[in-house]
């Protein structure tokens, strides 16, 4: 048993609160009966897997998560919501189907199950001392030489999401 | 420095950063009041003290004196949440100025990213506590703010991408030591680099006052339309929250300003170099802010939002692919 004030207790002090406050952030978003507080215990989850990225010293990882999670999913995921009813009575009640719940278990039971028997039987390198190198210009490079194709495809993942939504919010307008 | 005095250090930094957030937006709100009764030829402030210097004690006293009122029917979390949200932010992205070439409490080579990614982070506690109180002026401020900053977070990013080229750096200490030995080494006159240099600065000012929702960009607080903002269902200190992390923006937007454009702590004839150069350049750019408050008429939803997106990130996208090009072709032709 190591003392809770040794470095060991404190890193692990540390990880489990950023567990803590990710895990907590997902339960808020799926039990939470209003919409909104759904959308910021989702925030909340995505700033405890920032704060685990950081934890696991890749400070540049972290702080993409908050810019682009946090800051601009969260903020559009918020807006969507504002535009959307704002009375919540009016939303379908959950659970009138009790074979719905089943299956949602079912699904995710098989998802979580499929996860954890893919990390039991990997055969995972045990890496001693501090991380390598995954600072920006380590991820810089390998974006543009050995996932140059993934990087581009994303592109083109994001360039037909901007003209989707182009199409969509022009055919509401007479003239621009 | 031995490992005894790095705690030590750091708690000095963080009771300082506090104070200084407050300091600021306790004489700014002075000063804002000055130059607004001097603009409209008012004397502002005058009774509490020489110059109505201690007004802003008072007032504090005041805001902390009030009850805080928490209407029925609001959303009692997201609305408890919102202030704090709004400021924590704002002191955070503290950590990483470089007042000068020693005194910054944390001198990490990410320091340009975290600030923008905790700026990123300071539009939800608009949009919580504007949805939260559930009131209608509220729900059309926040929703104001939101789109206000994510049309004007684009420009923004955009510019300090082209900076961040021509620096290839990320360390804001770093960034203000390459504009050393005079007035022509700060960026904003490093014409070698840009010729649009002067162009890059303005746009990141513009996006700057319309990401801290100040005139002529304070679409999310236009009393006249919203009755107060997103702010209309919160009194005594909550008010006062929104109102310090308002002003802690603003000095984050022209402390980073000052650092990538005017060279930060450095002199401008090369001799010198200090905090107070960095705190004259700083407030020099204040209160050109406050100045532009109340000097220009409040735009329409309409007229901001093309500004942004039919001016800014043009121009923005321009200076970008100017600037690639100039740093690749530039040295084919004079090698």
């Amino acid at each position: 048993m190591t003392s809770l004030f040794s470095q060991e207790g404190l890193t692990g002090l540390i990880f489990l609160v950023l567990l803590g406050i990710t895990g907590s952030g997902a339960l808020v978003a799926v039990t939470a009966g209003r919409l909104i507080r759904s959308v910021a215990g989702l925030l909340l989850c995505l700033i405890g897997v920032a704060g685990i990225y950081y934890f696991l010293n890749s400070p540049f990882v972290a702080l993409m998560q908050l810019l682009i999670y946090v800051g601009a999913v969260g903020v559009v995921i918020a807006f969507a919501v504002m535009l959307a009813d704002p009375n919540p009575d009016k939303q379908p009640a959950r659970g009138r189907n009790p074979l719905m719940g089943g299956l949602g278990f079912l699904t995710s039971g098989a998802v979580f199950a499929g996860l954890a028997f893919l990390g039991a039987s990997t055969a995972w390198k045990r890496h001693m001392g501090p991380p390598t190198d995954s600072g920006m210009a380590a991820i810089g490079k390998s974006l543009l030489t050995t996932y140059s194709m993934v990087f581009e495809l994303i592109s083109i993942v994001l360039l037909v999401a901007i003209i989707g939504s182009l199409v969509l919010a022009r055919a509401g307008r007479e003239k621009i | 420095m031995n490992l005894h005095s790095e705690p030590i250090r750091l708690l000095a930094f963080l009771v300082g950063i506090i104070a200084f957030a407050a300091l600021n937006a306790a004489y700014l709100v002075w000063l804002e009041r000055k130059v607004a009764g001097h603009v409209q030829r008012r004397i502002g402030p005058k009774e509490v003290g020489p110059f109505g210097l201690l007004q802003p004690l008072v007032d504090g006293i005041k805001l902390m004196t009030k009850q805080v009122l928490i209407p029925d029917n609001i959303d009692p979390i997201l609305f408890r949440l919102a202030p704090p949200l709004l400021l924590i932010p704002a002191v955070m992205s503290f950590v990483t100025i470089p007042f000068s070439e020693t005194l910054v409490a944390r001198d990490i080579n990410l320091g340009l990213l975290m600030i923008f990614a905790f700026a990123s982070i300071n539009v939800l506690g608009i949009l919580l506590g504007g949805w939260g109180s559930n009131n209608k002026y509220a729900v059309i401020a926040a929703a104001r703010g939101v789109s206000q900053n994510v049309a004007y977070e684009i420009p923004m990013l955009i510019t300090v991408i082209t900076m961040v080229m021509i620096t290839h750096t990320l360390n804001l200490n770093e960034i203000v030591r390459q504009q050393g030995g005079g007035i022509f080494n700060w960026y904003i006159f490093r014409w070698s680099a840009n010729p649009l240099m002067l162009i890059s600065f303005l746009i990141f000012f513009t996006c700057s006052l319309a990401e801290t929702n100040r005139a002529p960009f304070d679409l999310g607080e236009a009393e006249s339309e919203l009755v107060a903002g997103y702010h209309t269902e919160y009194s005594g200190m909550g008010f006062g929250i929104f109102f310090m992390g308002e002003y802690a923006n603003i000095v984050i937007g022209c402390s980073l300003a000052t650092i990538l454009f005017l060279g930060g702590w450095q002199c401008p004839f090369g001799l010198w170099p200090g905090v107070h150069w960095f705190l004259i350049k700083l407030y020099i750019l204040i209160f050109t802010v406050i100045l532009i408050r109340w000097t220009f008429p409040r735009t329409t939803i309409y007229g901001l939002l093309n500004l942004s997106w039919k001016v800014l990130i043009p121009f923005a996208l321009f200076n970008l692919i100017l600037t690639g090009a100039m740093i690749k072709i530039w040295p084919m032709i004079f090698p």
